[in-house]
């Protein structure tokens, strides 16, 4: 059952008639195989009309898709002989963010992101993604010993936010984040971040302090998830829709205001309508950021990823 | 570039917020509700002196305190605050910006001074609450860069003071990569072998304190300042809990580890200065030095 969002009903209404066609006997004397091609076509138009121009906060609904490759599904295609590693060595493990070695396109790399989880289950278990301190101190021990190690990192951004919890808060979350982007800033090894649904504030850029960052088509990447900024300055947050357009935070705006180096395109309806394609293109495009870094190494490295952050929002804007 | 600094020479009051309201006025304590006189409160550096608790205390007379006699000389920050993404809630940034510019007198939240404090120079970056809330833009990001690079270039501890609540949503993920550069300027200052500390004062909360506020090699807190990541109503819509009595206090987070201490803000200073001696001896090298106008 593919999941539809509010304004894909008029997809899901031609897909529901295709579904219903397919069970319809050749006797009615209807030509099946001809309406069902017509309404394909028609669905992909369809398709083709709403994807063209997703509105920020429909960008915020397809980013946040159930059905949407979740950090699991990137490392099951991408990652080969992946070892997941767990723990933070002072309280526990976190679910909510996974990381290990492997290795992307033959090269042995440390890969960490948050995990959403697939069905109920699974996103109780990875707590929406939504990363606790430990989670925060585990991505910093990896990047750590991917350091020591002089294996490139690779990120996977995918949070709602860091957990805003009592326990979170006693354990340290700000100062976790804090530590974590400390750390990316550290590294002498490369570390490219893919955002590749929700990149909600801290709880995001923690991992995402990156010599470059990329963006699926239809992900977000926020300092504030628009219901949260509408509730504050619109006092209501019925009105995310309209934070969600203010805060820019769609891959598009993001790149034009040269906060992310890279747009990943995604398959037409979304990474949702074809996973395998998205984790594909989205590997093309982490081979390119790795290839393009990969002259620079060490302190040099680091020192170039600085100065890319100290200049973002000092070069005018066009 | 032009790098105008410009001396402060406070007078007897400078310790008074710049505040149009008379000396004869009364405030209401936010604690324990008690009535005090305008100058007692003042003359208190805005603490209540029923019940100790700490108001919040603008940039200025925060600079005033912490500096020898008051006297300090303000870093000009390069740039000016600008509305990257032209934003418009039900007020436009742009305009929210020019308010709080002439209410404040100040360009954003973020002042950047030095001078000598306890006979040696330092450089304090503190934030003023009363410009949108103290929250973290471009330009308190430049602030604390440019703190940094002072403090570097003359050998210098860096103490900043901290009143916050958080990211400045109108700059949308611009403010958010803030928490990148200001952990850069921590580096660079940690990097020079000089001491970077931190005070928070109420409230601190979001992407300040989840970058450069938890990043100190000493951290301090005024008694009862809220301190956090997550704000308490969030957490409780989160959680559907009732939060514990004292929950993200100053007090709460030195009990579970997060802080080095709690100080009374008439002691601050002295502690300031007291630390610094100790992870710095005095040697000629960083013996009060001259502030010279930066080339
Ligand atoms: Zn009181």
């Amino acid at each position: 059952m593919r999941t539809y969002l509010d304004f894909e009903k008029p997809i899901a209404e031609l897909e529901g008639k295709i579904e219903e066609l397919r069970h319809v006997s050749d006797a009615s004397g209807i030509n099946i195989v001809e309406e069902v091609s017509r309404l394909r076509s028609k669905t992909e138009r369809q398709l083709r009309q709403t994807y063209a121009k997703l509105t920020p906060w429909q960008k915020t609904l397809v980013a946040r898709h159930p059905d949407r490759p979740h950090f699991s599904h990137v490392v099951a295609a991408l990652i080969g002989d992946f070892t997941p590693l767990a723990g933070d060595r002072r309280f526990a493990d976190d679910p909510a963010l996974l990381g290990g070695l492997g290795r992307f396109r033959g090269r042995p790399v440390m890969v960490i992101g948050h995990e959403k989880g697939a069905d109920t289950e699974g996103r109780v278990r990875h707590n929406f993604g939504m990363a606790r301190p430990e989670g925060y101190r585990k991505a910093q021990r990896l990047m750590r010993l991917a350091d020591r190690f002089g294996l490139p990192v690779l990120t996977l951004v995918d949070t709602p936010g860091a957990y805003p919890g009592i326990d979170a808060e006693e354990r340290g979350q700000a100062e976790a984040i804090a530590r974590s982007i400390e750390t990316c800033l550290a590294l002498r090894v490369p570390i490219i971040t893919a955002i590749i649904g929700e990149g909600g504030s801290g709880g995001a850029i923690a991992l995402a302090v990156a010599d470059r960052v990329l963006m699926f088509e239809h992900a977000i990447y926020s300092v504030i998830s628009p219901e949260g900024c509408a509730s504050i300055l619109w006092r209501s947050a019925d009105q995310a829709a309209e934070a969600a357009e203010a805060l820019k935070l769609t891959a598009q705006d993001l790149e034009r205001l040269r906060l992310i180096d890279g747009v990943v395109a995604e398959p037409l309806g979304g990474a949702h309508r074809d996973p395998e394609v998205a984790i594909a293109t989205l590997g093309d495009a982490i081979e390119r950021a790795f290839t393009e870094v990969a002259g620079t190494v060490g302190e040099p490295l680091r020192e170039a990823r600085r100065e890319r952050f100290i200049a973002m929002g000092r070069t005018p804007i066009a | 570039m032009n790098w105008l600094t410009n001396f402060v020479r406070p007078k007897i009051l400078a310790l008074v917020r710049k505040d149009s309201a008379p000396d004869n006025l009364w405030d209401k304590c936010p604690a324990c509700e008690r009535m005090i006189f305008h100058r007692d409160l003042e003359a208190n550096l805005r603490v209540c002196p029923h019940c100790d608790h700490h108001l919040q205390l603008g940039a200025k007379a925060r600079l005033a305190l912490l500096f020898d006699g008051g006297i300090y000389e303000r870093q000009d920050v390069r740039g000016v605050p600008v509305d990257p993404l032209r934003f418009r809630d039900r007020k436009r940034y742009g305009d929210r910006l020019r308010e709080a510019q002439a209410a404040t007198g100040e360009r954003d939240a973020m002042i950047v001074a030095a001078g000598a404090m306890g006979g040696r120079t330092a450089v304090v970056a503190a934030f003023d609450f009363a410009f949108i809330g103290g929250s973290m833009g471009t330009a308190v990001g430049d602030a604390l860069l440019e703190g940094a690079d002072q403090a570097v270039a003359r050998g210098a501890p860096f103490v900043v003071v901290t009143a916050s609540g958080g990211a400045r949503m109108q700059e949308g993920a611009l403010s958010l990569m803030q928490m990148a550069r200001t952990t850069i300027a921590v580096d660079k200052v940690k990097e020079a072998g000089l001491p970077y500390i931190v005070v928070m004062t109420n409230p601190t909360t979001g992407g300040v304190t989840a970058s450069f506020a938890m990043l100190g090699d000493i951290a301090i807190a005024e008694p009862g300042a809220i301190i956090g990541f997550a704000g308490a109503r969030v957490i409780e819509e989160t959680i559907r809990q009732t939060l514990p009595p004292g929950f993200q206090r100053a007090e709460y987070l030195l009990d579970h580890g997060m802080l080095d201490m709690v100080v009374h803000r008439r002691e601050l200073k002295e502690r300031l200065v007291r630390l610094i001696g100790l992870v710095m001896p005095a040697t000629s090298s960083t013996a009060l030095v001259p502030v010279a106008t930066a080339g």
